[in-house]
């Protein structure tokens, strides 16, 4: 029961085939063709070779969101796309100057998030890091799943990329919800952006809520312990917290869903800690880094990684009698898998990585 | 779950005729059965409401009145209402005083509201220090009185949902249940802190009287005076820098309505004996507000803030207090599911249009939003008319609430 399966890796993807083109695929085998930049002002120009296309055009979000009608604009595409983005930049902008948008419960604005947040995080998605998404369609389309990953890289973009990855790659273009430390939501500004982006604090209460409206939660059990770990620690996984998740998934009832990712150990390495700094401002800890913070503020521009997230086969938790979610012995037999789940496919991936940067 | 036999009289209970007869159920189902016996019987009810020289508990004075099953309403405050209360006999007591005790055998009551629990002072004026004497001396004065009057069924207390305070590391939405990170340091929030406690004390001495904690989220309205529409009463809002608090409101209708639930027997199949959350469905997050309301924001440092606050409660135009200053930083979201399934209570108002009503009765701030809307017609319009048409087009499509408060 505790050993790792091992996972069949991707079946449609040649292994190593064209990572830069081949990734952002259309699934009708459409052209590949170069990412529209950024909605904007200036998308007019820049849209308009993809104009006569329109079957191709629904997977694509970042058009599809600023359309202003969700994913389906076939329809309407056919008479100048220009007209269409204009207008649907400028409906955003009515809708956002009048306050007529809506929040839920955890604060998190999907229009927001779809349209500006995600915007600004999918360059780094696909040009800096050059994510490569693999099983994606292991997280189901609909209902709750809770996605267990590992956590790497001294600031927490391994989440934000997960989150990057669900939105943009799965077909069902589901939210991905992040529990985070409570040090988020103490920081302006984080705290802000965080839980417009849909994350919230990671505690059992605010998970199982997510869980039970059939959200996907994300959640990565190393924490602190993960993230602040030494350069020379890296890809060994940490003790997965004390396996909360797994009770707050057998609760709900949901799938867990095991995540790797591999990259995002090495944007910082971080080769000490500064324990008294760190203290003294409140962190759990205070990297430093060949270039950080030697380098000041160029220091901390993280390094240039080729990154692959992979997410597991799902683990069914639906099977358990509602009392297991109290049985100790279970849970540390679960969190194990997870875990070794986690880090055997980490240990694949490294295996098949060319190099660190490409 | 054992308790005294439906319909067995609590022994040691005299006083008028009218009363007398009355059950004293001590659980669940006794409350349950004695509700319909008790219609059966239709013996008036003598509601004892405290507070009444705010608007708000004179409305439901009035609104008491109008109920048949309401024999007559004892309407309660240290000082002369300015409004009228429908033909409520009025009695000028100060509930800080033992008094109190006396008022409540006279008239005989059997109900007692308490909704003399508020954050502002009142109307006669008086600063922090009285509110937090009637608040919590009060209480315990009006609680003891009511531990001593055998008469007395039903205790219904307003709280707020202050109790749970705000800091980040709470959970996105409260339960009753929810236990508060830290005690609220002072302030509003720990005299609900100490009510309560002293209403759990009152509950555990008295268990033959039902007794309904009521937790409001912050109550708008056309006449509310609480903090947080002062607040909104400001030109320009500031707020703290770098957070946007999520925020809950319930429309002052809807407060009526379930105080009017909480202080008459149980409908079949609920019970509205414990503690409550009660809140308008949804969320508004403060930017959100300021928007709907067309009043621009001031972003300051959080010390700036401490000392924006500090001068407006000095000027008195606006109790800025650091509980305040807590929730316009972490915001508050409780959890309403036992409000409607075990309370029964179902609010006409959600969250936003709590706050479109407020946005009415307020009038338009300096950036209204209609105007803000129309500039951005302007825009699209420039564009020319097939531009202009599909944001329209797309404006109606998502936004439900965007057409009504951008007009």
């Amino acid at each position: 029961m505790a050993d790792a399966k091992v996972i069949p890796f991707d079946e449609d993807r040649p292994r190593g085939g064209a990572p830069r083109t081949g990734r952002r695929k259309a699934p009708q085998g459409a052209p590949a063709r170069p990412v529209t930049p950024l909605p904007g002002p200036a998308g007019p120009a820049a849209a308009e070779p993809s104009g006569p296309r329109p079957g191709t055009r629904a997977p694509d979000p970042p058009e599809a969101g600023w359309s202003g009608d969700g994913r389906g604009p076939a329809s309407e595409a056919g008479d100048g796309g220009w007209e269409r983005r204009i207008a649907g930049g400028l409906a955003f902008l009515r809708r956002r100057v009048t306050g007529a948008y809506e929040v839920d419960e955890f604060g998190f604005d999907e229009e927001l998030t779809d349209q500006v947040l995600m915007s600004l995080l999918r360059p780094l998605f696909e040009k800096y890091f050059r994510v490569e998404v693999r099983g994606v369609e292991n997280i189901p389309a609909e209902g709750g799943a809770l996605v267990v990953a590992n956590h790497s890289g001294t600031l927490p973009l391994d989440g934000l990329m997960m989150q990057v990855a669900v939105h943009d790659h799965h077909p069902a273009g589901r939210h991905l919800r992040l529990l985070a430390a409570d040090l988020v939501f103490m920081l302006p500004v984080v705290s802000e952006l965080a839980r417009k982006a849909g994350h919230t604090l990671a505690c059992a209460e605010d998970a199982e809520r997510l869980l039970e409206r059939g959200e996907v939660v994300g959640v990565m059990p190393e924490g602190f312990k993960g993230i602040g770990k030494p350069f020379g620690e890296r890809y060994k996984l940490q003790r997965f917290g004390r396996g909360g998740f797994v009770s707050t998934a057998l609760r709900a009832g949901v799938p867990i869903v095991p995540c790797s990712i591999v990259g995002a150990e090495e944007i910082y390495p971080m080769v000490g800690n500064a324990k008294t700094l760190a203290r003294l401002l409140g962190f759990p800890y205070f990297p430093i880094t060949p270039t950080f913070p030697w380098l000041g503020p160029l220091g901390a521009l993280p390094l240039p990684t080729k990154w692959t997230i992979q997410f597991g086969e799902p683990i069914p938790t639906d099977g358990y009698a509602p009392e297991a979610a109290e049985d100790p012995m279970l849970m540390f037999n679960l969190t194990d898998q997870v875990r070794e789940q986690i880090q055997h496919t980490l240990y694949k991936l490294l295996v098949r990585r060319r190099s660190v940067f490409f | 779950m054992s308790g005294p036999v439906p319909g067995t009289p609590v022994p040691d209970v005299p006083g008028p005729a009218d009363v007398a007869e009355q059950h004293r159920p001590a659980t669940v189902a006794a409350t349950r059965v004695a509700g319909t016996e008790r219609k059966a019987l239709n013996v008036g009810r003598v509601v004892l409401v405290t507070g009444v020289a705010r608007q708000l508990a004179g409305r439901f004075v009035r609104r008491v009145m109008r109920d048949p099953g309401v024999d007559r309403v004892v309407a309660v405050d240290a000082v002369t209402p300015e409004h009228p209360l429908g033909g409520a006999a009025f009695v000028r007591a100060d509930i800080r005083q033992p008094a109190i005790g006396r008022v409540l055998a006279e008239h005989g009551v059997d109900t007692v509201v308490h909704m003399d629990v508020s954050a502002t002072p009142p109307a006669g004026g008086g600063g922090r220090t009285a509110v937090k004497e009637t608040n919590v001396i009060g209480t315990m004065q009006l609680l003891g009185a009511c531990q001593k009057c055998p008469t007395v069924s039903r205790v219904v207390v307003r709280s707020s949902t202050g109790v749970y305070g705000s800091a980040p590391r709470d959970p996105a939405v409260f339960t009753e249940t929810t236990p508060p990170k830290s005690l609220p340091s002072g302030g509003f929030a720990k005299d609900v802190a100490e009510v309560e406690g002293y209403v759990r004390g009152f509950a555990r001495r008295r268990p033959d009287v039902a007794v309904c904690v009521l937790r409001f989220a912050n109550i708008l309205g056309p006449d509310a005076d609480s903090p947080l529409a002062q607040y909104f009463s400001l030109p320009v809002l500031p707020t703290v820098l770098g957070y946007d608090p999520r925020l809950q409101f319930v429309h002052e209708d809807d407060v009526l309505d379930v105080l009017g639930i909480a202080s008459s027997e149980p409908r079949r199949g609920t019970l509205n004996s414990g503690t409550f959350n009660i809140a308008g469905d949804g969320v508004l997050t403060l930017s959100q507000c300021a928007r709907r309301l067309g009043r621009p924001t001031l972003p300051l440092l959080p010390p700036a803030v401490t000392w924006a606050g500090t001068a407006l409660r000095t000027l008195g135009v606006s109790d800025f207090s650091p509980e305040q200053i807590r929730l316009l930083t972490h915001g508050r979201v409780v959890s309403t599911v036992q409000m409607r399934e075990t309370l029964g209570f179902d609010p006409t108002h959600t969250t936003a249009e709590t706050f479109a009503d407020f946005v009415r009765h307020r009038g338009p701030g300096l950036l209204p939003p209609a105007a803000l809307a129309a500039a951005v017609d302007g825009v699209a319009a420039r564009f020319g008319d097939g531009v202009a048409a599909r944001t329209a087009r797309t404006v109606k499509r998502r936004g439900t609430a965007g057409t009504r408060s951008a007009g």
